[in-house]
């Protein structure tokens, strides 16, 4: 294991290894703290990022943060290392990365083709060195397009999960909330409901709502019941319409097996999915969640600070070619990121992280209420990730989950997002949009709450 | 303005008053432009800054004790100095303060009462009192400790509490973490023979939002809660080995 040295104000620092550099020069975070990996001064945490600057990226190829024979992610990192891909920065160090990654040598084609020769050590270790602006400016370079109903990720483009959840999955209660995002533009990442259980009975009967209702409108979007993915697959295998496969998945091999995961597990399920071929234009078929601190609360961190660990998710997605994946960035708590400004900075790294690995990355926008946030600090995340080009956002009714017990981003937020930026639907759905007359003559989202809409016929059914 | 209920927009104002009797979420809130009419952002304001209060209102143990008459209370508090510590560092939560340790009531208990402020002490102060008073007399059979009122305290403390007094199981009331629509909520979670720093939420059965008359009642919770007790003595175990589920857990009604 090596040492690594630097000198800051006449005095002299020294870090263990590299997983307790990459600790110390994380920006401050509770979680990180809690771990007891954080920097222990201010000074120190600069004094690690000088000796990250000088480090050469190869070296994260010779030492593991976690090691090989233990842990069955970082195998799949090394072992999946592309050398050729990486050869145009593999003699760079950490810090002239950066200033590559900046510089316009570093366009959509050159990022898309450097992805497999990254490893989210790498990815993780240069979004320490740069700023807030650094991260969106280097993110919004990056195209990731993925497809099933609809194609995300294209430029210019801003899709949303439509997530009706209830607490008691009452159908009658997800029907509303469906209809209430639906007439607000929202749906075309995905349909997502949390259920309340994961009883398959209780998985399949969502499912199948969501599907009567995709088939009846001819909605261009996919659905998704989050469940653990031995559910799925127990589904498919009884006929269920099953779109998309979720999963939450973690950093390390450990924190994996306490979701219940293993990467077998996934293989199958993935495979069982795009046996369905359900997709029209694309066959992208995984849907994972990822965010920082499930290593830490599984105790499964393996002394690596949270947002290495949090990257190291994403090595597990790309497996997949997944349709989507988000980081649920303020959804833990306090105790991983403790206010606005702690889960704003997360928000960029996790979004920078997965999109230079080239995942199609959205977020959940959120915070818990003990958190010291609130929704003035989803509108500046929601507007700096769009600046940055993220494929998607998560969208609740009022941006309050009546199930879940947390804040996200709302229906009017994506509006205002759209808006602003200039960003519209995914091209199949704004083209739905347009067919059912919810879009004006500026291709805004028409407000239809006073004409009677042929899609409140899903309503004026519940209110009968 | 103030305190109205949420109100649909113009127009198909009967439908969304029709759909909103199937959910609590906040559809057909209509828009100003792109955003929130005023109403209704002041109304998601109103119920933020509820959870929010909730969560930092101070824990007022004596409020608790007042509404324990006849029972005896002893007070600690965690090893996390404030509240800001105890957002931060739920390990402190977890933890006595060593000079609250000496001051606990050792014993031959059947099962100790810890009333833990948690993320909302509204919710324990409206709540938890109501909890105890209505479970005891569902156990008479049981030697119950002092009642525990416990400050900056995570579920855990539970733990390190039934371990130090030497009671057979901990009945912990905490507060819940509040979301919008509930910033009162109350949980219940009952472990036996609980070890500090080894037991896991694995081992312990839950009854969460106790919270009437919209969530579970105090009748409703004490009587699951004992007959919980009950089987938990009989088989020497709580958590995923004891099923909170009305065919094996009978529900107990009070002997007074």
């Amino acid at each position: 294991m090596s040492a690594y040295t630097s000198t800051l104000s006449g005095e002299r620092y020294r870090f263990d290894s590299l997983a307790r550099l990459l600790a110390a020069a994380s920006p401050e975070r509770s979680g990180d703290r809690l771990a007891g990996l954080a920097a222990r001064s201010a000074q120190e945490r600069v004094a690690a990022r000088w000796a990250l600057a000088d480090m050469p990226l190869a070296e994260f190829l010779a030492e593991p943060v976690i090691p090989y024979e233990t842990d069955d992610v970082t195998r799949l990192i090394m072992d999946g290392h592309d050398a050729a891909a990486f050869a145009p920065v593999a003699g760079l160090t950490v810090g002239e990365f950066r200033e590559w990654l900046l510089s316009q040598a570093a366009d959509a084609g050159t990022l898309a083709a450097l992805a497999p020769g990254l490893t989210p050590e790498m990815v993780a270790a240069v979004s320490k060195l740069m700023g807030n602006a650094d991260l969106v400016a280097v993110a919004r370079k990056v195209t990731v397009v993925t497809a099933f109903r609809s194609t995300i990720g294209l430029p210019g483009r801003l899709a949303t999960r439509l997530q009706p959840n209830h607490p008691t999955d009452d159908p009658a209660g997800v029907a509303a909330a469906l209809l209430d995002g639906l007439l607000l533009g929202s749906g075309d990442a995905v349909i997502g409901i949390n259920p309340a259980t994961d009883s398959p009975k209780a998985v399949r009967d969502l499912l199948e709502l969501l599907d009567s209702v995709i088939g009846r409108y001819a909605i261009p979007t996919q659905s998704c019941v989050l469940c653990h993915v031995t559910t799925s697959v127990d589904l498919m295998e009884r006929g269920a319409p099953v779109d998309l496969v979720f999963q939450s998945i973690a950093g390390t091999q450990a924190a994996n097996a306490s979701f219940g995961v293993t990467l077998g597990l996934l293989d199958e399920a993935h495979e069982a999915a795009r046996a369905l071929d359900r997709g029209t234009v694309g066959r992208n078929v995984m849907y994972f969640e990822t965010g920082q601190g499930s290593a830490l609360s599984a105790d499964a961190h393996h002394g690596v600070d949270q947002q290495t660990v949090e990257a190291r998710a994403y090595a597990v997605a790309r497996r997949y070619d997944p349709l989507l994946v988000n980081t649920v960035v303020g959804f833990i708590g306090p105790e991983y990121l403790y206010d606005g400004r702690q889960i704003l900075r997360a928000a960029l790294e996790d979004h920078f992280c997965g999109k230079l690995l080239g995942l199609p990355m959205g977020l959940d926008i959120c915070y818990t209420n003990h958190a010291d946030a609130d929704d003035d600090d989803v509108a500046t995340m929601l507007t700096m990730l769009g600046v940055a080009g993220a494929s998607f956002v998560i969208c609740t009714p009022g941006g309050d989950d009546i199930m879940l017990n947390y804040q996200s981003a709302s229906y009017h937020d994506a509006l205002y997002l759209r808006e602003v930026l200039g960003l519209r639907p995914a091209p199949e759905f704004e083209a739905w949009l347009g067919s059912i007359g919810l879009l004006d003559e500026r291709g805004a989202i028409r407000d239809v709450s006073g004409t009677g809409h042929p899609l409140t016929a899903i309503g004026r059914e519940l209110a009968a | 303005m103030t305190d109205g209920q949420i109100q649909p927009p113009t127009g198909d104002l009967a439908l969304w008053s029709a759909l909103r009797r199937h959910t609590q979420a906040r559809i057909g809130l209509g828009r100003s432009g792109s955003a929130l009419p005023t109403r209704h952002r002041l109304e998601l304001q109103s119920a933020h800054a509820a959870a929010r209060d909730a969560v930092h209102s101070p824990f007022d143990p004596g409020a608790v004790a007042a509404q324990l008459p006849g029972m005896a209370t002893v007070r600690v508090r965690s090893a996390a100095p404030d509240r800001l510590t105890y957002l931060q560092r739920p390990d402190l939560g977890r933890r006595l303060d060593a000079t609250d340790r000496a001051h606990l009531p050792v014993g031959e208990w059947d099962a100790v009462f810890v009333v833990a402020d948690g993320l909302s002490s509204r919710a324990v102060h409206e709540h938890a009192a109501a909890v105890v008073r209505e479970t005891v007399v569902r156990v008479p059979t049981f030697r119950i400790a002092p009642v525990i009122l416990a400050e900056q305290a995570r579920v855990a403390l539970g733990d390190d509490i039934a371990a130090a007094i030497g009671a057979a199981m901990v009945v912990v009331l905490v507060g819940e973490r509040p979301g919008m629509s509930a910033a009162d909520s109350l949980g219940a979670y009952l472990t036996y023979r609980p070890k500090p720093g080894v037991t896991t939420d694995a081992d312990r059965n839950c009854l969460s939002n106790i919270r009437p008359p919209l969530g579970l009642t105090y009748e409703g919770a004490a009587g699951k809660l004992a007959g919980l007790m009950g089987r938990a003595r009989e088989l020497g175990l709580t958590g995923v080995g004891l099923k909170d589920d009305s065919d094996h857990v009978a529900v107990v009604e009070p002997l007074r």
